[in-house]
């Protein structure tokens, strides 16, 4: 193969030592393409088995693709790790200029291992690595001044991404986020919390360089036809218009939007706090990530007074999406908008993953409902259903650790259930937190045999709402389906392109793409490529203790009713058994 | 002709522009091109988005010690490459930063107003116009 064209180099940090040095892995993208693909190969090689997941030995493993800085849409970096949340597999998936800038600084990954003896962040600017002091802004209370003073401080602005975690990352909750660019994060399993171990405050990657392609003319004409699907797709529209937000209504009409921890699946409020009431009377801007035609990111702008004196407001600029919206607002009953934006905000604010916090927050004002536990355990906190001021304060009280209550919830739902009880309604799959979608057993099996127990691994709740709508699958045929998608989107996430433009990434599209970078593959290689990385995923999981056998199901998503009616555990366990049949 | 940013404010970051110039000139990535696409000190608070005016009697050309950059007819620059020097002076002479610096080459990288940016803005922030349009 002509190697020239892809992003070989990877850049090891040693974050022990202040040292870093380059890598070539031809072999690498040339095997795994890139993505997802490389990052478990690099994942298996430095992180050595049963390793602590806030030991030096953990590695950060960030991987663009091939594609990354040529097409459009090719714009997320795959982070892998071992996660301090789950103590297995990582993959964790970010946008904002985080792909195209580890391009462009001239890496196809970036492995940080090790632990600095200070606070640090590391400031890499082409081939220029820098190991900058960061005792100041180490326990800042806000992310969004640490982002702030990072930006005045370096060069590379408009080409640089800023990876940064909050004080929940320097505190080791272990479903602490890595934000980058203010509003894109690699939000699940805990990546902040593994920078945090390894005194790492952020992470910026800065540079501008020239890719070669083996066919101007043929680069040129390919590029428009992707653009203009883009450009030109429905389905690309609809991430503009409203954005994932506008899941709110439908999901509701069907029946499938978890409220109140999942004790239903309607919310009565959802038309007060829809993506099209968001859109009408706050959405102040929408933004793209680099080089994304599309833009989908939705910015709400909130104007509040701050009270204490007249005519005296500040404006914050509020991201806002489906899974936040879910988490932080129907699944805790909150109708208000300003309340849902003021708790996102304060969950941005100290860099916690917004679904796990708002599943967690959950189950204990159920728990407290039902006197499981007492305000003895919140400390005086009456954690109450569409109470947003007193989420915030519990908010706050995670983060802080503050004492036993709020240190398990730090930990995760299935945690703090383990030690407290209420393990029926405590809403985790292989230890994360569910996501928003009660469509049916896709939604629920997928996320339970999905590799990184994930919505977006193979997308359960469509197959909900495209198929089982119409007629039953018995488990074999749910496992199969959820499968064939898995495995394909490892090629997507190894290009790596955004799950958003699957519609655009077509296999003909895939290889044609790919062509211009000096592959040679058909649709049936890119199959077993596929297969094989996802087959790889699991390997590292089997090998770092994941068990099929042992896992808690919690009997919640079988008590509320889902749009196609009900499933039962043995087919949640016979579909298990099957994945398990098929990955030893 | 010559490239005008109709609307800052419309724009969303996306970078598809500058990835385009790279594009019109064979490569792939962002070493050449010649327009910029920044935030305005955090993505809140929306982009600046950096294009060559085509000055009248542009501070670039008069700067060059070496005649690489030669006013153009109609406004703007011309570049004969083989005579720059990559001293860097047109650089520090663009008081809006729209003299851009390719590092692999040590050469600088301005806008030729071909339009071939405007085609990829989603959101109509860039346009060609024919002439000028000055506002008093």
């Amino acid at each position: 193969m002509i190697n020239h064209y892809l992003p070989s180099n990877i850049l090891h940090i040693d974050l022990s030592n202040n040292k870093f040095w380059i890598e070539k892995r031809q072999d690498l993208f040339e095997k795994y393409i890139g993505g997802t693909g490389i990052a478990i190969q690099l994942l298996q090689e430095n992180c050595p088995k049963g390793c602590d997941p806030f030991s030096p030995e953990n590695p950060i493993v960030f991987a663009v693709g091939p594609l990354t800085g040529l097409f459009p849409l090719a714009s997320k970096t795959v982070a892998m790790f071992k996660s301090p949340h789950t103590g297995n597999l990582g993959e964790s998936h970010c946008g904002g200029r985080s792909a195209v800038a580890i391009r462009m600084a001239g890496y196809g990954a970036i492995v940080i291992r090790g632990i600095s003896n200070n606070p640090t962040y590391l400031a890499i600017h082409g081939s220029k690595v820098h190991f900058r002091d960061a005792s100041t802004i180490w326990g800042m209370e806000s992310i969004f001044t640490v982002g702030r003073i990072i930006r005045e401080n370096e060069p590379g602005s408009g080409l640089r991404t800023i990876m940064r975690i909050g004080s929940a990352g320097e505190r080791l909750v272990s479903y602490a986020c890595v934000t980058t660019e203010t509003y894109r994060h690699f939000g699940r399993l805990g990546l902040g919390a593994v920078f945090g171990s390894k005194k790492l405050k952020a992470v910026v990657v800065s540079g501008k360089r020239s890719l070669k392609i083996k066919d101007s003319k043929h680069y040129q004409n390919l590029y428009d036809e992707v653009y203009n699907s883009a450009v030109n797709s429905p389905v690309m529209q609809k991430y503009h218009d409203l954005g994932t937000a506008e899941n709110i209504l439908p999901l509701n009409e069907l029946g499938g939007l978890p409220t109140r921890n999942l004790q239903t699946a309607r919310f009565e409020n959802a038309s007060k706090i829809s993506g099209e009431v968001l859109a009408q009377e706050y959405l102040g801007r929408r933004l793209a990530c680099s080089h994304c035609p599309i833009g989908c990111i939705h910015i709400a702008a909130l104007r509040e007074p701050y009270g204490d004196e007249r005519y005296f407001y500040k404006t914050s600029m509020i991201c806002y999406d489906y899974e936040p919206m879910y988490a932080l607002g129907t699944m805790l009953g909150i109708s208000e908008p300003e309340g849902f934006l003021k708790l996102m905000d304060q969950v941005e604010k100290r860099g916690l993953d917004s679904m796990s916090t708002g599943v967690v927050l959950a189950w204990a004002t159920e728990a407290l409902e039902k006197g499981i536990i007492t305000e003895k355990e919140t400390k005086g906190i009456k954690l109450r259903w569409g109470d947003y001021k007193i989420y915030i304060e519990a908010v706050k009280l995670i983060v802080d650790k503050s004492d036993g209550f709020y240190n398990a919830l730090a930990h995760g739902v299935e945690y703090a259930a383990s030690k407290y009880g209420g393990k029926e309604f405590a809403l985790s799959f292989m230890g994360n937190e569910m996501p928003g979608y009660h469509t049916g057993p896709g939604a629920h099996v997928g996320v339970f045999i999905g590799a990184r127990h994930s919505h977006l691994d193979n997308a359960g709740y469509s197959i909900d709402q495209k198929i089982l709508v119409n007629r039953k699958h018995t488990p074999d045929e749910l496992v199969e389906n959820l499968l064939k998608e898995e495995y394909w989107r490892q090629i997507l996430s190894s290009l790596a392109v955004c799950f958003f433009a699957r519609g655009v990434y077509i296999a003909d599209i895939v290889l044609k793409t790919l062509q211009t970078v000096g592959y040679d593959l058909t649709e049936n290689n890119l199959h077993k490529i596929g297969e094989e990385i996802h087959r790889e995923k699991y390997k590292f999981k089997i090998r770092e203790g994941f068990n099929f056998d042992d896992f808690h199901i919690p009997n919640r998503i079988f008590d509320t009713p889902t749009p196609i009616g009900e499933f039962d555990r043995d087919f949640v366990l016979n579909a298990v058994k099957i994945i398990k049949k098929k990955m030893s | 002709m010559r490239l005008a940013v109709v609307d800052t404010e419309r724009c969303i970051g996306c970078q598809s522009c500058m990835f385009a110039c790279s594009r019109r000139q064979q490569e792939g990535g962002l070493a050449r091109s010649c327009l910029g696409v920044k935030s305005i000190g955090g993505m809140e608070r929306g982009f600046m988005v950096i294009v060559c005016r085509a000055c009248d009697n542009p501070p670039c050309a008069k700067t060059c010690p070496t005649s690489a950059l030669t006013p153009r007819e109609g406004g703007g620059v011309k570049v004969d490459i083989t005579k720059c020097i990559g001293c860097g002076r047109c650089k520090d002479a663009c008081i809006i930063g729209a003299v851009f610096w390719n590092d692999e080459i040590n050469k600088p990288m301005i806008c030729i107003h071909c339009g071939y940016c405007v085609k990829f803005c989603p959101h109509g922030v860039l346009k060609l116009e024919k002439t000028r349009e000055v506002k008093h």
